[in-house]
């Protein structure tokens, strides 16, 4: 019945998944359209195809007779659940959705491998065991890169908030404004006070206005950041006022005790502006007074 | 002995730090700008660090001690053109430069050696029409 010597129960997996396949894939699609099936999220013909390759690469595997999923032989079995885990985290299929994609093969598979071995209570049992041992590992690869797609994707997202958030806005000669909108961390606050020192140089703007009311909450640390950045500003020779104080925050500030006392506060970027332009040496006069 | 020049621009004193400061060179400096300042009877003295990269503690401690002593030498020290990641260095370094006045370059520096301490500033009229 097994043809191999040094693993015949996954080679009885092959055999059956050669001469059964069609059963197989009928079976395993008529399971999944129970619990896990999407037709929202994917039609029948793609299901088809991407299940039909899935068995094909399976039974590539399995008559390897190694049962180690993370051999060369199951490279491509790999591979290929990489890629519909990613596409399934894409479309917005559950973590269990998708593992369970891999998982209800199980059932089919296990009848096949019933009749196959036919009496033989102990051949049934160690084939059942190992062919389980087999898909519950491919189940587990899959979630695992389930779950490794979806983390790339926030770190991209987190690089991309991090790129759109820090915009330095010239107001006039010489004066700078940088609006900060949402929290401020470690990280951010390192690109924030990067590209503010390199434009104060770059347009040579002896005033920088930074414009917290975006920011939702400031804590000691985002504090400390600030502070930071209004220093190295003012080593560079410009001023730094910060603006979009709000009642809240400014009842935060003194209640953690933060010194603010060196550095200029206004409540709006509007006077923060008119300060600049007074530093500046400019001022602004209606032009309306009719003659 | 490789030497920073210390030119004389009026009542004022110019240096200009062109070459990567070691703390013998920073030594000498500290040495040579107070006898200037002393010879001369300079009012200000305006330090050029625009061409320097690379900074430490001792560096951002001569900076601090030169503007203190010139102080007491009756002589207003304006440090100017300060790389951004110099400046971001000294503040992580926890060196702030308490008393030592910055601006962005050698003319904003000179007009601010200029002013007098308590003076007004000139104003310019920005008018929309």
């Amino acid at each position: 019945m097994s043809k191999g010597i040094q693993n015949p129960k996954t080679t009885a997996l092959a055999a059956v998944l050669a001469k059964h396949e069609s059963s197989v894939l009928a079976e395993w699609i008529k399971e999944m359209a129970g619990a896990t099936r999407r037709a929202d999220l994917m039609n029948d013909s793609e299901l088809r195809t991407q299940c039909s390759s899935v068995l094909t690469l399976l039974r590539d595997g399995a008559e390897s007779g190694s049962s180690d999923i993370r051999t060369a032989p199951w490279h491509a079995v790999r591979e290929l659940l990489t890629e519909i885990s990613r596409t399934r985290a894409q479309q917005g299929f559950t973590p269990t959705e998708t593992a369970t994609f891999v998982l209800s093969v199980k059932k089919p598979l296990f009848n096949l491998l019933r009749d196959h071995a036919g009496n033989d209570a102990n051949a049934v049992a160690s084939e059942l065991w190992s062919t389980t041992e087999l898909i519950d590992s491919l189940g587990l690869y899959t979630s695992e890169m389930y779950f490794k797609s979806r983390e790339e994707l926030i770190r991209r997202q987190q690089e991309e908030m991090l790129e759109l958030s820090t915009p330095v806005v010239k107001l006039w000669d010489g004066i700078l404004a940088l609006p900060i909108i949402g929290t401020l961390d470690s990280a951010r606050t390192q690109v924030v006070m990067e590209t503010l020192l390199e434009n104060i140089v770059k347009t040579s703007s002896r005033v920088a206005i930074i414009d917290i009311t975006g920011v939702p909450t400031v804590d000691t640390v985002v504090a400390q950041h600030l502070l930071k950045t209004v220093t190295a500003a003012r080593l560079m020779g410009a001023d730094c006022i910060i603006s979009g104080v709000r009642p809240q925050i400014a009842q935060t500030i003194v209640h953690l005790g933060i010194n603010l006392l060196d550095v200029t506060t206004k409540a709006t970027l509007a006077d923060a502006f008119a300060v600049a332009l007074d530093r500046t040496g400019l001022s602004l006069e209606h032009a309306l007074k009719t003659a | 002995m490789e030497k920073i020049p210390i030119l004389r621009m009026g009542e004022f004193l110019l240096v200009t730090i062109q070459v990567d400061m070691h703390d013998r060179l920073a030594m000498t400096l500290q040495e040579d700008l107070t006898t200037r300042i002393n010879e001369t009877g300079a009012r200000g003295v305006l330090i050029d660090i625009s061409s320097l990269e690379i900074v430490d503690s001792f560096i951002g401690r001569m900076l601090a001690n030169i503007a203190a002593m010139s102080r007491v030498l009756d002589a207003q020290t304006v440090v100017v053109g300060m790389q951004p990641a110099v400046a971001i260095t000294l503040v992580e370094l926890g060196m702030a430069l308490p008393g030592v006045r910055t601006a962005l370059n050698v003319d904003a520096g000179m007009e601010l050696l200029k002013l007098p301490l308590n003076g007004h500033k000139a104003s310019r009229h920005v008018s929309r029409r």
